[in-house]
């Protein structure tokens, strides 16, 4: 097979007083025609900056120390910049990871895709056009008359990632980078475009090299595999390979991480429930004037669900299911229609705003956001405090509480002195757990708590959800987008979809015997299915 | 944060310059016991004609640099008490109306645009000539035409850090509205406040100036801006009259803009126009 692009030795460096010197050191890779080099990293392994440096992308302050990258007997780290120019697009394509902000939001799809022909100086007008209209035929998008004339904001999340592509395809470049491509979009959206992107390269005979976080993802794509870590490769070799026998200590580490089709051992839940939900709706209404009609989603619709006392539920489904507000709904953080959440014998629906605050130490929240869910200006004993001390807990003792919990979440008592700024994302996330807990409640929303966090942290803090689940005797309301990781974690799994509750039941049940459609759709989107639970499909 | 402003070169020098001239406005008294009103020496002396009047006398023979030492104390103060004032008024009304929305938002906006409509200066005129023109009733002046930018500013920060998902943490944790608006949001909307009250004391010297420019200030106090209006008919032959309290506006205004954008630059490093982060 022949080369398509070697990278040999590439050092980036990073500006001074960054935490490493370098921010890609010594990485040698190549990939032939036709193949996906797909390359894994947990955040700041230094994947994409490996991607920018080929693009000519580099932020200020950034630049290639060493190494060169040739790409048809040309190294394109040395080239000018008229050159580099010539090359990107037309050579070398990328695709990014936010389909919104990398298309221009006032221009028409068809005009966007056009312009890529227009910056090379290729066809006239109306063989732009009709080359624009092949592309977007040729990516799938549906009613290809009418997607070209339509702008960024009229698209869903997959379809303007299947406009990027067209625009990347639009010069029949030899190498296509994807810089984590489907990490913002939804299981069964995701399914679809690694299925793109695969048929495009049997078609196409196209290069590949493929950014991503997620093994699943790569057992689903990859050919050749790169881990890298800190900068450095510290494994590669064949996606078979490296999946089923990696030997890299961090590689197994990250497989590990992985939820895996093994579920935990079920669990004897008992009968008093922590948290009874009964014909829940909310219906949210957007815009409405004189002329317009009033738009209506029915965000929650008529959900009824109980968690029993001890059990971790979790709430699956895709954007736009209803997950997120069921769950702000049942901590009346949005009030809904109509319905009733029972928490330990009070109806939190029914409560006007002065009886809520007295209550509301019932049902606690963790955010998925760890960057946004603590006060940047508040120490960490204040944001641990301030909801017992409101309750009547005098100060001393929700102190010496606050320093017990964190303890217990695994941070060290000193940690209530500092400010969030000192803390990583996923010590972060064991603030957010042990401020829920400083409350006493009853019952715990895990909103997304671990989606924001890369896998070897997430299995961490499902890990310390689990004991804590032990020791405290934890009811928990997990809301999560991602199966596996509800797997991992769950004694039951409801599905929802539409504002509507699909299925409900016991993990195994949803995984080895779906019985709706739309969970089994599902379960099929899930990246790397077939590698990762073997034994479960034939048992 | 410190740190960062003190490696900004501009604004160290605004300091300096704006610690001169509140270090000359607290010992103006010390320098010249005789204050700024008393005749000294025959009129229209220029700078440096006798010994011990170094910037020369205006037209009734008083020393100048006693008027510009004494300016400086008034200066300094309505600019500062005018801002309080303003903030005063713009951070609550701005704080409730971005943080309740609704009816409160917009009866508090359609106030706020109420007084944006009528032109700044118009305004401050009109409402010292209806009061008498008292150092209290300028800077009450100044303060009222200069509060709506910083309701507006802080309703926009407000909303952006309302939806922040530690403001629905402290929800859950019992919290009532007022301790969440208080202790939780405003906390994160102070530095860009900060900048722009350090603007403001610039622009609020500025007013102040300006109308005693026009005869509108205090007849008791000594400011810059009457020392300029009362020398205006005679800059050809005694230009020092006019010329030392203009430049004397100009390093004050000055100093102030270095440490506002100063102050900016250190708040907000990734909007620094210095490039490097």
């Amino acid at each position: 097979m022949s080369e398509t692009l070697t990278v040999e030795r590439l050092t980036i460096g990073l500006p001074e007083g960054a935490d490493r010197p370098f921010a890609v050191e010594n990485v040698s890779l190549t990939i032939n025609k036709g193949e996906i080099l797909c390359v894994v990293g947990e955040s700041g392994s230094g994947k994409s900056m490996t991607a920018n440096a080929l693009m000519g992308l580099l932020p200020q302050g950034v630049d290639v120390k060493s190494g060169r990258a040739m790409f048809e007997a040309r190294d394109v780290l040395r080239l000018p910049e008229a050159d580099k120019q010539a090359l990107r697009g037309a050579q070398i394509a990328m695709i990014f990871q936010e389909p919104m902000t990398a298309l221009n939001p006032l221009m028409r799809i068809g005009d966007q895709i056009s312009e890529v022909f227009a910056a090379h100086g290729l066809y006239t007008q109306s063989e732009r056009r009709k080359r624009a209209l092949e592309l977007v035929r040729e990516v799938g998008l549906p009613d290809p008359e009418k997607i070209i004339r339509a702008y960024p904001f009229q698209l869903s999340g997959g379809q303007r990632q299947r406009a990027m592509i067209a625009m990347a395809l639009a010069l029949e470049p030899k190498l296509l980078i994807a810089d984590e491509p489907t990490t913002a979009l939804d299981v069964t959206t995701q399914a679809q475009i690694l299925k793109l992107i695969l048929d495009l390269r049997k078609r196409r005979g196209m290069a590949v090299m493929f950014i991503t976080h997620d093994f699943g993802v790569v057992a689903e794509i990859a050919d050749q595999v790169i881990v890298m870590r800190e900068g450095k490769v510290v494994e590669r070799g064949d996606a078979a390979a490296v999946l089923d026998n990696p030997q890299h200590e961090y590689t197994k580490r990250l497989l590990d991480a992985i939820p895996t089709g093994k579920f935990p051992e079920a669990r004897q839940l008992s009968d008093t429930p922590a948290l009874e939900i009964k014909n829940l709706r909310k219906t949210f209404r957007t815009g409405g004037g004189l002329f317009k009609p009033v738009r209506e989603v029915h965000a929650v619709d008529d959900v009824s669900l109980t968690v029993a006392r001890g059990e971790v539920l979790g709430l699956v489904g895709e954007s736009g299911s209803g997950k997120s507000t069921l769950g702000r709904t049942a901590v009346r953080l949005v009030t809904p229609d109509g319905g009733h959440v029972m928490v330990g014998g009070v109806d939190l629906a029914a409560l006007s705003e002065e009886e809520l605050r007295q209550q509301r130490n019932k049902v606690q929240m963790v955010f998925q956001d760890p960057y946004a869910s603590l006060n940047p200006r508040q120490r960490i004993m204040g944001a641990l405090t301030d909801g017992p001390i409101n309750r009547g807990v005098p100060k001393e003792k929700a102190q010496a509480k606050a320093r017990e919990l964190l303890e217990i979440v695994g941070l060290g008592a000193d940690a209530a002195m500092r400010y969030p700024h000192e803390f990583s994302g996923g010590q972060r996330q064991r603030i957010g757990i042990a401020r829920a807990l400083a409350m006493e409640p009853e019952l715990i929303i895990a909103d997304e708590a671990v989606s924001a966090l890369d896998v070897s942290i997430q299995a961490q803090v499902l890990d310390l959800l689990r004991d804590l689940r032990e020791k405290l005797s934890l009811s928990i309301l997990f809301i999560t987008h991602d199966l596996r990781v509800a797997a991992q974690l769950c004694d039951r799994i409801a599905v929802m979809q539409k504002g509507r509750l699909v299925e409900i039941g016991r993990v195994e049940d949803i995984f080895l015997n779906p019985q709706q459609e739309y969970t089994r759709q599902l379960l099929a989107a899930v990246p790397g299915a077939d590698w990762a639970e073997p034994e479960e499909v034939t048992a | 944060m410190w740190k960062r402003f003190r490696s900004n070169m501009g604004a160290m020098i605004g300091v300096v310059m704006l610690i001169a001239v509140i270090v000359i406005a607290l010992i103006a008294p010390l320098l010249f016991p005789d204050g700024p009103w008393q005749m000294v020496q025959r009129p229209f002396l220029a700078p440096f004609a006798v010994d011990g009047l170094p910037l020369g006398t205006d037209t009734l023979g008083r020393n100048v640099a006693a008027q510009l030492a004494y300016g400086a104390q008034v200066s300094l103060l309505v600019g500062l008490v005018s801002t309080l004032v303003a903030l005063l008024i713009g951070v609550p009304l701005g704080a409730l109306a971005g943080f309740y929305g609704g009816y409160a938002d917009e009866g508090a906006m359609r106030f706020t645009e109420f007084f944006q409509t009528i032109p700044n200066f118009a305004l401050a005129i009109v409402l010292v000539a209806i009061f008498e023109p008292t150092l209290f009733s300028i800077t009450l002046a100044i303060a009222i035409v200069s509060w709506p930018p910083v309701a507006r500013l802080v309703r926009a920060e407000v909303m952006s850090v309302r939806t922040r998902e530690f403001v629905d943490a402290a929800r859950l944790a019992g919290l009532s509205k007022p301790r969440i608006l208080i202790q939780q949001v405003l906390p994160n909307t102070v530095s860009p406040i900060i900048v722009m009250a350090s603007l403001m004391v610039a622009t609020a010297i500025l007013l102040e100036s300006s109308l005693s420019f026009l005869g509108l200030g205090d007849p008791n106090a000594m400011s810059w801006g009457y020392m300029i209006g009362a020398a205006r008919t005679v800059i050809r032959t005694s230009w020092w009259l006019s010329f030392f309290p203009g430049i004397a506006i100009v390093i004050t205004v000055l100093a102030l803009n270095l440490i506002g954008e100063g102050l900016n630059d250190a708040f907000n490093p990734h909007l620094s126009r210095k490039g490097k982060a």
